[in-house]
């Protein structure tokens, strides 16, 4: 149940920034190994793994490196997506502290196979402790001589905007601009950091390049489904027993993620589970039903309106009323809409503001006329996703206004 | 170069390779509306008043800044368009007073927009900014454009003097730390407030006579001549109420200006009102 490819195995007592790690782990096989492959070959061994990518979108791994391999500019950039300030999420934070080794030598590999020779680390500023752990674990690397072809990594610290995480506007945060999010076309893969081609991935969408490139395409795919191969990182926070980062293997049904003892180990209280709220403040509500009856994998939890997002699962017992929930959340997207376009300024201040009314519930036609303008026509993913959850609750009668006890 | 062919609420339509799609629009029928656009900068993508739906985008596109492509499918009157764009009307209306910005009027009548609908709490409004001899700030009509933003900057004055600060609901145009016009970098050029379409940046003389009631939009006229400052030759509008001058201007399709001007040109016409004084003779 409970997998370990990007988490390592408490069996492994290295330190998480050395040599030895390194050569435990299988990066250093990895590196070498890549060392004497054509980019092309590395690259058809990313898309043959079926790797999509783990920051949100699930957008095929393989087919963006090839993308930025073809454009025709130079400089290229590779850029590691390390900002993680989605609610709830707090896989990448893990990784990096307790494995960081993986995910850099995912960024050299995809460096080497685009053709960068420079790369950026781009890390949410509060997580000063992952930060410190990344600039060991990059100085042993350039040490010991593994930052091969003339590549330099640097590592860049966010300010405290969760807008920042969008890639465009961490092109611009990294360019020293207001992390306002671009308009696309043209996307990163032509037009990317500086005007140039770049490769951005999040840290576990690395950290599996890793693993692969250590082992081999068949034995990446022994886990998970076809359509969705390897495992996945799940932050599973609220009211269950064990909250936590876990790894799964795509596929699993969602109802042992919170149930099973190896993972979530059931609800904390011994209460009544009413929601799951699946995929971060960008996500949705799914009742208990669903949770029976999907298996935590994009086509499944297409079918009921969901997604996995960034991983994460924030789990509500039945004293907690979702109405408080929505509120917070709707406060969260007012406080990081970065004010560039209308629908997203004005609308997630509305919408704080309806909820927050007495009766603000209730005018379900103007709610969703809002939601669906927002959705419909913000610039960027925050935007556009920011009325989801509420939407979703809306959709379903059974998760409304039951009091909280 | 290539020509392009697509399909616009049914209609094929061909036009030059590097079309928007709005300009596309405009071919078939009626160009979408816009607000942040201008001609003449840079698409900011800010307001989405112009949003269409383009078959296969999971959103819906900006068709000012949007290029045309071959094949496809654009729908410009859809129940999803057609509520994006009376909800935008409906958002900027609940936020600044738009009794001066005849573009977000038109948007709300004509998509049947409620500008009360959206009106939860809380609004622009805000004290008028008056710190300098040429023009006035009244950031409480401001819809955040950004068109002052890029006249200040890379597309026309290259003075960086304002650029926006905050984020979310309290993003706002600032001069650098909200200091006043005369301790920034302004150099009065006054390209800002030419392109600015709600009257947040407005010149003096106009605000002043608006204030006093005796702004009478249909009695001014306009001659036109040219700047005699330099050797240049802007062309310029000259907008006269009562025989006075109360706005200078330049065509926005002028070849050299493209609407911009500097501070003398734009400002400096008090000269042509003054009475000859001579003096007396000894
Ligand atoms: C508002 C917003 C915030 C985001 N924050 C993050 C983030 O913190 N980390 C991340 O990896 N991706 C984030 N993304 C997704 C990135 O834009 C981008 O899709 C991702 O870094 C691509 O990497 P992947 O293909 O490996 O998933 C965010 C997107 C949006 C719209
Ligand atoms: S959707 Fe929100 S965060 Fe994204 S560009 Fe628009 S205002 Fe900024
Ligand atoms: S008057 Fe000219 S210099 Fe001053 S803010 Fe406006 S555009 Fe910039
Ligand atoms: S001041 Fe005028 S031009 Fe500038 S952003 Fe506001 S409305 Fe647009
Ligand atoms: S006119 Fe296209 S986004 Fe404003």
């Amino acid at each position: 149940m409970r997998e370990y490819r990007l988490l390592p195995p408490e069996s492994v007592r290295s330190h998480p920034a050395s040599y030895e790690r390194l050569v435990e782990r299988g990066f250093e096989r990895a590196l070498n190994r890549t060392q004497s492959l054509s980019p092309k070959t590395i690259i058809q061994e990313v898309s043959d793994a079926g790797i999509l990518g783990r920051g949100g979108a699930a957008f095929p791994t393989g087919r963006k490196w090839a993308s930025v391999a073809e454009a025709p500019f130079r400089p290229k950039y590779v850029v590691m997506n390390a900002d993680e300030s989605e609610p709830g999420t707090f896989k990448d934070r893990v990784l990096l502290m307790d494995d960081p080794l993986g995910a850099l030598t995912g960024m050299i590999i995809a460096a080497r196979a685009v053709g960068a020779h420079k790369g950026y680390v781009y890390i949410r500023g509060e997580y000063q402790d992952v930060e410190a752990r990344v600039a060991e674990a990059l100085r042993m690397l350039e040490t010991r001589g593994f930052l091969a072809d003339g590549l330099t990594i640097e590592i860049r610290r966010g300010a405290g905007a969760y807008i920042a995480g969008e890639e465009t506007a961490l092109f611009n945060s990294i360019e020293g601009r207001r992390p306002e999010p671009r308009v696309k076309p043209p996307f990163p893969t032509v037009h990317g950091l500086f005007g140039k081609p770049t490769l951005i991935q999040n840290v576990e969408t690395l950290a599996n390049v890793a693993v692969l490139l250590s082992e081999s395409v068949q034995w990446f795919r022994e886990k998970g489904t076809d359509r969705t191969p390897g495992t996945k990182l799940v932050c599973l926070s609220g009211a269950v027993q064990n909250p936590g980062v876990y790894e799964v293997a795509f596929g699993v049904p969602l109802k042992e993620i919170l149930f099973s003892e190896e993972l979530g180990g059931g609800l904390a209280s011994g209460r009544a589970l009413r929601a799951v709220l699946l995929g971060g403040a960008a996500g949705t509500f799914l009742t208990p039903q669903e949770l029976d009856e999907v298996q935590y994998d994009y086509p499944s939890l297409r079918s009921i309106g969901a997604s996995i997002g960034s991983g994460a699962a924030m789990v509500f017992d039945d004293t907690v009323a979702l109405e408080d929930v929505l509120k917070l959340l709707a406060h969260f997207f007012a406080d990081e809409s970065c004010g560039q376009c209308v629908p997203c300024r004005v609308g997630t201040r509305r919408m704080m503001e309806i909820l927050e009314s007495p009766d603000g519930f209730d005018d379900a036609e103007r709610l969703r006329d809002l939601g669906r303008a927002m959705q419909d026509a913000s610039i960027c993913g925050l935007g556009q996703t920011a009325p989801l959850a509420l939407l979703s609750y809306m959709d379903r009668p059974t998760l409304w206004k039951r009091s909280a006890v | 170069m290539a020509d392009i062919t697509l399909t616009i609420d049914g209609v094929r339509v061909t036009v030059p390779e590097g079309s928007t799609v709005r300009e596309a629009c405009g071919q078939s029928g009626e160009a979408p509306p816009v607000l942040c656009f201008h001609d003449n900068l840079t698409p900011a993508n800010a307001c989405r008043a112009c949003v269409v739906e383009v078959e296969g985008s999971r959103a819906l596109v900006a068709s000012c800044s949007r290029k045309a492509e071959q094949d496809m499918v654009v729908h410009t009157q859809s129940e999803r368009v057609l509520n994006a764009r009376r909800v935008v009307g409906e958002l900027l209306a609940s936020t600044s007073d738009v009794s001066l910005a005849p573009g977000v009027q038109d948007l709300l009548s004509q998509n049947a927009g409620d500008p009360a609908r959206y009106r939860t709490g809380a609004t622009w409004e805000q004290q008028v900014l008056d710190d300098n001899g040429l023009y006035v700030r009244d950031y409480a009509k401001c819809i955040l454009c950004y068109r002052c933003v890029e006249a200040c900057g890379e597309d026309a004055q290259n003075t960086f003097a304002i650029t926006v600060a905050g984020r979310g609901f309290e993003a706002h145009i600032d001069a650098g730390f909200g200091r006043s016009m005369p301790d920034s970098d302004c150099v009065f050029c006054g390209n800002c407030v030419a392109v600015c379409p709600t009257g947040a940046l407005i010149d003096r003389s106009e605000y002043t006579l608006r204030q006093t009631g005796a702004w009478q939009e249909e009695a001014v006229s306009t001659t036109e001549t040219v700047c005699s400052y330099c050797g240049v030759g802007c062309d310029l509008e000259l907008h006269v109420l009562d025989n006075r001058i109360v706005k200078v201007t330049s065509p926005m399709d002028h070849p050299v200006t493209h609407g911009m001007l500097c501070v003398k040109g734009r400002y400096a016409y008090q000269y042509v009102q003054i009475e000859d004084e001579m003096p007396e003779r000894a």
